[in-house]
């Protein structure tokens, strides 16, 4: 019974039967039938115990060797056709991977506020600090700190929102100049602060002007500071602003609380202009208007009565000054063609910009 | 703003003959006067002149009689040869035909062609056209076609040279006529600042442009010769009578009269003048008018003419009386107020006005077609008190603009002088040899300055010749003194050069902006954004990652706002800032709160096809101070009093930044993953929190009734201060369906605002550390039944103290009402995971605590463990 020939049948059916199966349910069946209580090889093994003493080892051997051959093909067929079932498995749980996953849309940032945000972030890094006061402002931090005297234009009704009643002092701010007067009150010099903010004018809504704006100003006073340091601040604000290598011009003007006063134009960033003076803007450039300029705002070295209303010795220390249209840069950077696109509210001008510029 | 014809201008500086006004624009805008418009010359294109050889006259149908003419237009324009078919009038030879209306002029005469290709005033192009049966080559032009305007002579028709526009001018055929008559002039229109008031003449602008390009400058006030001198014997005597200066300043501080006597009424202007007096931007009128208005545009000192025959001397200047009225030059009856300043004579009553000083004249004693005699006026008068007459009357004349901002006051006698050579040159007559002259040209005051000044503040080290040659070349007069001190004398016509800050910006000007290095400061080094500055951007960008998406609104309401959100009648959110010139009536009062401007927000998206709705913003809210007190206004140029700077901060209005968000509709789109939950108030307390938690501060909710939100839907959001107080921070619910219909909104929208200054402050400074204990936690469910009127909140809150430190999460997860509950009550479940610090929770301690929890929960709200 427990002749070569016999268990090599077995184990030959047994090795024919594990390469037939089709799958791990068969295989079970292949098991059982082979190696299972009941089989060939495992009834040869039983046996073995009733051999005579001399047969027991060549048997046992025998067996056991047949019936390893047979389990290790089990586990090598359990294995291959596990892996087909699962890939199998798998492949039957494909799904459209196109279809769209927006349940619950992300929202979005307004771009004027992202765009201040990085304004802030740029003075941050070059040491400044940001500062911050109340919309609705005092007459004399406005207006008369600031050095306007009592007939500036810029006071009268058709310029500036006043509040209720006549003569109260105050006013809705038509500049976050009035920041800089607090910043210097508050702390003294050296100073050196950026200040945004929401600005009022008396200006009708059309495409061009708003009655409610943002403004982003300058003040550094410190010993020694110069004009120079003023162009330096602002070729550091437009690459920062605009990329590239910029170039900024002042021109002359005259504003009542800096003396030396200045226009700043940023060249434009748009067109040919851009690689510098010796390239012509282009006559179509729609930024620039082909002059090659843009023209961002007033600067100037603070003038010595502001420093004076603010407790600051004019004799100790100086400082400059500047001012910037935050949606005049959104405008030209983004080319936001319509100023009420930025104070209406529709949340399809928002929704565009996602949280970034 | 002053416009600038460029051979005007080449008249007091040498001006490159091939200089643009582009070029010109910008040469000035290096100084300052930036370009405000350029003009270009008004006619291009091939305009000559023509001879008339022959012309037939043609009678039409529509009773018109036209000209077919034969001009020459000289060699280079003829055609050799007529068309067959249209053959020009008289003998064939080289020449042009051209069809013309008018009737002033016959053969032999020479006139204006434009021939096609010509661009005339209007952008009226010229060309080869078919009318009155023939091919008209080309026009023949008159004066208002070149804009030139009508005829001086008052001739009809077209310009024959030697005659009215072309008065002294002849040429020969094929001549470019543009520049015989003066059109090609370019113009830069430019834009002064009020500091720069002499800029307000061509004597300025061309100082300035010999400042830019070191050209030769001429200034044509040193070459006006006066020949009058100061006597009895002038004709009209003047009073300075001002009784009530305006801050100190006399309204009139010098009068010059000079009389010039047998003018030519019916002279006529000369054709230049007249034509600089247009491109300058002024209409002729007469030669007395048109020369007081060119002095003035030449030199920057108003004048004007009294016809001599009507005035009453002597002339006195004061202020008005209240009720006093004068009938201005413009034909209206102005009511006058006592700070206007007058010019009397003695007719009339003896006490007539003549004019308001400085702004404008009036008709009793104006210069007429008969006048022969005339009293010329050039004084110098205060810039506020003119400015504050020009803006009182809205009389914003040519004369007050140059007042306003300081005319020099050693012109009077010199401009008075100018405009009687030019009247007297042009119209005859004789000058008065004696003048009045009263009053006295105010000395501007010496500035101390230093050498190094300017390097000091504009960080380019001058050269001393730099310094003082800057300062010689707008005018000033210097004596140096020690060590690099300079008393700098400005000239007489730059009032605003009144401290060394403003002799800096001339140096800087003069060598030029373009000169300044650029060299960022080193600042201290900052601390960053403050705590607040962070905290609001997360605020923000929370909400923004969640689906929100932020809005601007201006802060602009009605006063029905606080109805239309329900607000009650004791409601301190009616307590509005009022606008005292609002920009629309209906909206003269500033937001209490944020949700009175998002709500239109709202409906202004639904209006434009949203379906849904989440939004917010961040902005400012304005509370009115009881009592509505004032500001102080204190003197400027020093630091107020702490007591002034105390009571301008108490005036203002209570103002926080606020931020408020509206959600309403389908939470997101229709999805294949299934259908969208609407936004409800759950959400709208859940984003508030998340809001709050982005700046580090914890949200407590109460049950409230509060406008604009539904009664039973409506939560006070409150924070934790340091002092351990409640503080009440907001608000979140539902809206009120009254609100949701008053603004369109999708049913159930729900919002929440908060006063994020005060979230923001109560967030702690610093987060402490919790421990983490790795010992294993034990989960309990319970399940409490409460009175319906009872809140979440509080069952959680006595489950938390029954609790103790044990407590490590306490959840609910379910609420249930029915039958089985009974009527009027409420199943809550709360899944509880206690966990100790110290060890394994033993089976007696874990039901310690829950015998515990079940206690408190009894005892704080009456609720029973559900069985």
């Amino acid at each position: 019974m427990i002749d070569e020939q016999s268990i090599a049948a077995a184990v030959d059916a047994a090795l024919a039967a594990i390469a037939a199966a089709p799958d791990t349910a068969s295989l079970k069946q292949v098991r059982i039938d082979h190696v299972g209580d009941a089989s060939v090889l495992t009834t040869a093994n039983r046996a073995i115990k009733d051999l005579p003493k001399d047969q027991k080892a060549a048997a046992g051997k025998l067996v056991g060797q047949g019936k390893g051959r047979v389990q290790k093909e089990l586990a090598a067929r359990q294995a291959e056709l596990a892996a087909a079932e699962e890939e199998a498995a798998l492949a039957a749980e494909t799904v459209d991977m196109t279809l769209p996953t927006d349940r619950r849309p992300r929202g979005a940032a307004h771009p004027l506020w992202t765009l201040t945000e990085r304004i802030e972030d740029f003075f941050v890094g070059i040491g400044w600090e940001i500062a911050e006061g109340p919309e609705a402002e005092s007459s004399w931090l406005n207006f008369d700190a600031l050095n306007a005297d009592a007939d500036h234009p810029s006071r009268s009704l058709q310029d500036t929102l006043y509040l209720a009643p006549e003569d109260s002092g105050m006013l809705l701010r038509t500049q976050t100049s009035p920041v800089q007067i607090r910043a210097m009150l508050e702390r003294g010099a050296p100073l050196y602060v950026a200040c945004p903010g929401t600005v009022y004018r008396a200006d009708e809504m059309d495409a061009t002007h708003s009655p409610m704006f943002n403004q982003v100003e300058g003040l550094a006073i410190d010993k020694g500071l110069t004009m120079a340091n003023l162009v330096g601040t602002l070729d550091a604000l437009a690459a920062h602003l605009f990329g590239g290598a910029p170039i900024t011009r002042l021109r002359p003007n005259h504003f009542p609380f800096t003396e030396p006063s200045a226009e700043m134009d940023f060249r434009c960033f748009a067109c040919d202009a851009r690689h510098g003076l010796e390239h012509d803007a282009d006559p179509e450039c729609r930024v620039c208007g082909g002059t090659g300029w843009i023209e961002m705002g007033g600067c100037g070295m603070v003038h010595p009565n502001v420093l004076r209303s603010a407790g600051v010795d004019p004799e100790e220390h100086q400082g400059f000054a500047f001012g910037l249209g935050i949606e005049r840069i959104l405008m030209l950077r983004n080319g936001v063609a319509d100023m009420r696109d930025m104070v209406e509210g529709d949340v399809r001008f928002s929704q565009h910009y996602g949280t970034e510029i | 703003m002053p416009r600038i014809p460029l051979t005007w201008l080449g008249e007091h500086v040498e001006l490159p003959a091939t200089a643009s006004a582009l070029e010109v624009a910008t040469d000035l805008s290096r100084l300052g006067l930036e370009e405000e418009a350029l003009f270009g010359a008004q006619v291009t294109g091939p305009l000559v002149v023509g001879r008339v050889l022959e012309l037939v006259k043609e009678p039409q149908k529509n009773g018109k009689t036209i000209n077919w003419v034969r001009v020459d237009v000289g060699p280079e324009h003829n055609e050799d040869a007529d068309d067959p078919k249209d053959p020009q009038p008289g003998r064939e030879r080289p020449s042009r035909g051209i069809v013309c209306g008018a009737h002033n002029f016959e053969g032999g005469d020479l006139v204006v062609v434009s021939l096609p290709g010509t661009v005339l005033p209007g952008d009226f192009a010229i060309a080869a056209r078919k009318t009155y049966g023939h091919t008209s080559d080309g026009m023949i032009c008159s004066g208002e076609e070149l804009g030139l305007g009508p005829d001086p002579a008052g001739e009809d028709g077209i310009i024959v040279l030697g005659r009215g526009h072309a008065a002294g001018l002849t040429g020969e055929p094929g001549d470019d006529a543009i520049a015989l008559l003066g059109l090609a002039d370019e113009v830069v229109e430019i834009n002064v600042t009020p500091d720069r008031g002499y800029c307000f003449s061509m004597r300025g602008v061309a100082r300035e442009y010999s400042h830019a390009t070191d050209a030769a400058y001429t200034d044509p006030a040193t070459t006006v010769e006066t020949t009058a001198t100061p006597g009895e014997d002038a004709g009209v005597g003047v009073r300075l009578a001002d009784d009530a200066p305006l801050e100190g300043a006399d309204g009139c501080t010098r009068f010059v009269a000079l009389g010039v006597q047998g003018v030519d009424p019916s002279a006529q202007t000369p054709r230049w003048m007249a034509r600089r007096l247009t491109l300058a931007g002024m209409r002729p009128i007469s030669l007395i008018v048109d020369v007081t208005n060119y002095v003035m545009l030449d030199l920057g000192q108003p004048l004007h003419a009294y016809d001599a025959a009507k005035l009453v001397g002597p002339i006195t200047v004061r202020r008005a009386r209240r009720g006093e009225q004068l009938t201005t030059l413009d034909d209206v009856t102005r009511t006058l107020d006592p700070e206007d300043l007058l010019i009397t004579d003695a007719g009339g009553d003896g006490d007539r006005v003549l004019g308001l000083a400085g702004v404008m004249g009036g008709e009793d004693t104006e210069v007429s077609a008969t006048t022969t005699d005339i009293v010329l006026e050039a004084a110098t008068f205060d810039p506020v008190t003119v400015a504050r007459t020009a803006r009182r009357h809205r009389l914003p004349s040519e004369a007050s603009k140059r007042f306003e901002r300081g005319v020099d006051p050693q012109l009077p006698l010199i401009a008075a002088h100018r405009a009687a050579q030019l009247i007297v040159e042009h119209g005859g007559g004789t000058i008065a040899a004696q003048v009045t002259d009263e009053g006295s040209a105010t000395a501007p005051a010496p500035i101390t300055a230093g050498l190094r000044d300017a390097e000091r503040i504009v960080g380019i080290p001058y050269t001393d010749a730099q310094v003082t040659g800057s300062l010689e070349a707008i005018g000033c007069t210097l004596a140096h003194g020690a060590e690099g001190e300079l008393t700098v004398t400005p000239p007489s016509w730059r009032p605003d050069l009144e401290i060394r800050e403003d002799l800096v910006e001339e140096i800087a000007r003069l060598v030029g902006y373009a000169q300044i290095p650029s060299e960022l400061p080193t600042a201290p080094g900052g601390r960053g954004l403050t705590v607040a500055q962070r905290a609001r951007r997360a605020a923000r960008r929370a909400l923004a990652e969640v689906g929100l998406i932020e809005v601007n609104s201006a802060p602009f309401v009605a006063p029905a706002i606080h109805d239309r959100l329900r607000y009650a009648e004791a409601d301190a959110r009616r307590e509005a800032v009022r606008i005292l010139n609002p920009l629309s009536e209906d909206e003269p009062l500033l937001r209490t709160e944020l949700l009175q401007t998002l709500l239109p927000v709202a409906r202004r998206n639904l209006g434009r096809g949203e379906e849904q709705i989440a939004i917010f913003q961040r902005g400012s809210v304005f509370r009115a101070r009881s009592g509505q007190g004032s500001a102080p206004v204190p003197a400027a140029a020093q630091r107020p009093s702490e007591q002034e700077l105390e009571q301008i901060l108490a005036a203002l209005p209570a103002q926080t930044s606020a931020l408020a968000s509206v959600i309403g509709g389908a939470s997101g789109p229709d999805s294949w993953q299934g259908e969208p939950a609407p936004w409800g108030w759950a959400d709208a307390l859940d984003l508030a929190r998340r809001a709050a938690a982005a700046v580090g501060a914890e949200l407590e909710v109460r049950q409230t009734e509060h406008a604009p939100f539904h009664p039973g839907r409506a939560a006070e959001l409150r924070v934790r201060t340091d002092s351990g107080d409640g503080l009440a921070v907001g608000a979140a619910g539902e809206l009120h369906p009254a609100v949701i219909k008053e603004f369109g909104l999708p049913a159930r929208t729900a919002a929440f605002e908060l006063d994020l200054e005060a979230v923001i402050a109560a967030a702690p400074a610093v987060v402490r550390a919790e421990p983490v204990p790795t010992y294993p936690p034990a989960k309990e469910d319970f399940a409490f039944v409460v009175e319906q009127s009872v809140p979440a909140s509080a069952v959680e809150a006595a489950i938390v103290v029954g609790a103790g430190d044990l407590a490590e999460r306490v959840h609910l997860f379910d609420v249930f009402t029915g039958e089985q509950i009974g009527e009027g009550k409420k199943s809550l479940a709360f899944a509880i995971r206690l966990r100790s610090t110290e060890g394994t929770l033993t089976a007696e301690q874990i039901g310690e605590t829950r015998q515990r929890i079940i206690a408190a929960v009894e005892s704080a709200v009456g609720g029973e463990l559900r069985a």
